[in-house]
């Protein structure tokens, strides 16, 4: 549960320092403030950003990931979107794809719709929910160097990790990554060298 | 493996189309409908087979399957696309293409009246959402309608559901002996 005030990762600083050190990783960022935080590291074609689909981040990244077994994929989202997915993290423990991370950034808040605290910070253990649901590499995430642990599994492909990063519940500016989801979805295909239609 | 042995020949030919059009994921809700396509994707080594724990985990799933170069099929019963429609909207956002099948409940000879509502507006809630709807009701036809929903979905990028009626899958026996 995120409780502690006083343990809080910086979240832009988090997620560049993860992104820094997995260069090669596919990337789904969910909705909101996950989307905004994946952009401001730097655009990427190996980015896939959703603006909606509440609850499908993990899903997606879990298709991406047993279609690209060679290749790290890696989930970036916040609390409130995975719960919205939770059962995902269910079909997650029964697939077992080594080659998906899923990153919470846990603030116990549903932040875009105006910080309404969320089940992540009124009682639900995200880890040890990931951990019942099959999920044995799962740990929690406290300090910014964690970040190096997290890129460390996701580059060693060897097993579905599930970290909960504790960050601060603050609200960095705003950095907003294309819209257009045909023209993210191409250009993510076209990286991996598929053609559009 | 005796299920597969006796199952009707209209489930061996979605299965068929799915294999032939190169199908290389299945993602799926079970039904009795799906058994055989769910059991013979399990046997094959080139298909990987995912069950969820709710239909609208499959909508996403199908479509990273798409992200990264495979074609991938989502099986669910009528009851399912309800719990789908927000999650259409990856659908329409990023113009994926979609192949779903859908066993139907709630049309023919049905037993539980909580089938009705959905059942009955299973059609109206894909179209609604943009999806391309197409209708198997002939057990010799089951073939070539799955076969033709996945040639539009992944050469002509539509979003089709292939409903599949609950005539061919027939009354449901209630009363165990």
């Amino acid at each position: 549960m995120n409780t502690s005030a006083h343990v809080a990762v910086d979240r832009r600083a988090f997620v560049a320092r993860l992104l820094a050190a997995m260069p090669s990783a596919l990337v789904v960022s969910g909705l909101g403030s996950p989307s905004y935080d994946v952009f401001a590291a730097g655009d990427r074609d190996r980015n896939f950003y959703l603006w909606g689909a509440m609850g499908g981040a993990t899903s997606l990244a879990l298709g991406l990931a047993l279609a690209q077994p060679s290749q790290p994929v890696v989930a970036i989202t916040g609390d409130g979107e995975q719960l919205m997915g939770i059962g995902s993290l269910g079909t997650i423990g029964a697939r077992q794809p080594k080659n998906l991370t899923i990153v919470v950034l846990d603030n116990g808040h549903f932040g875009e719709t105006g910080m309404q605290r969320s089940h992540a910070s009124l009682g639900t253990d995200l880890v040890a929910v990931a951990k019942g649901f099959g999920i044995a590499d799962a740990f929690r995430v406290e300090r910014l160097e964690g970040a190096g642990e997290v890129a460390e599994r996701a580059n060693a492909r060897r097993g579905v990790a599930f970290a909960q990063v504790l960050i601060h519940a603050d609200e960095p500016p705003r950095a907003l990554p294309p819209r257009d989801g045909v023209f993210v979805k191409n250009r993510f295909r076209a990286e991996l060298g598929f053609p559009p239609f | 493996m005796e299920a597969i042995k006796e199952a009707p020949a209209w489930q061996k030919a979605v299965f068929n189309a799915l294999k032939e059009g190169g199908i290389q994921q299945i993602a799926y809700v079970p039904d009795a409908g799906h058994s055989y396509a769910i059991r013979a994707a399990q046997a094959d080594p080139d298909i990987v087979d995912t069950v969820l724990t709710t239909e609208e985990e499959g909508v996403a799933l199908v479509s990273g399957a798409w992200l990264g170069g495979q074609r991938a099929a989502l099986l669910m019963q009528s009851s399912g696309v309800g719990n789908c429609v927000n999650m259409f909207s990856l659908l329409n956002s990023c113009n994926f293409p979609f192949l779903t099948l859908v066993t139907m409940r709630g049309e023919y000879a049905e037993f539980n009246p909580w089938q009705g509502p959905m059942g009955k507006n299973t059609q109206g809630a894909l179209e609604l959402m943009g999806i391309t709807v197409l209708r198997a009701s002939d057990p010799d036809e089951v073939g070539e309608i799955v076969s033709a929903g996945l040639d539009a979905a992944f050469l002509a990028g539509e979003k089709v559901a292939v409903l599949l009626s609950q005539s061919l899958i027939g009354r449901k026996k209630w009363e165990r002996n």
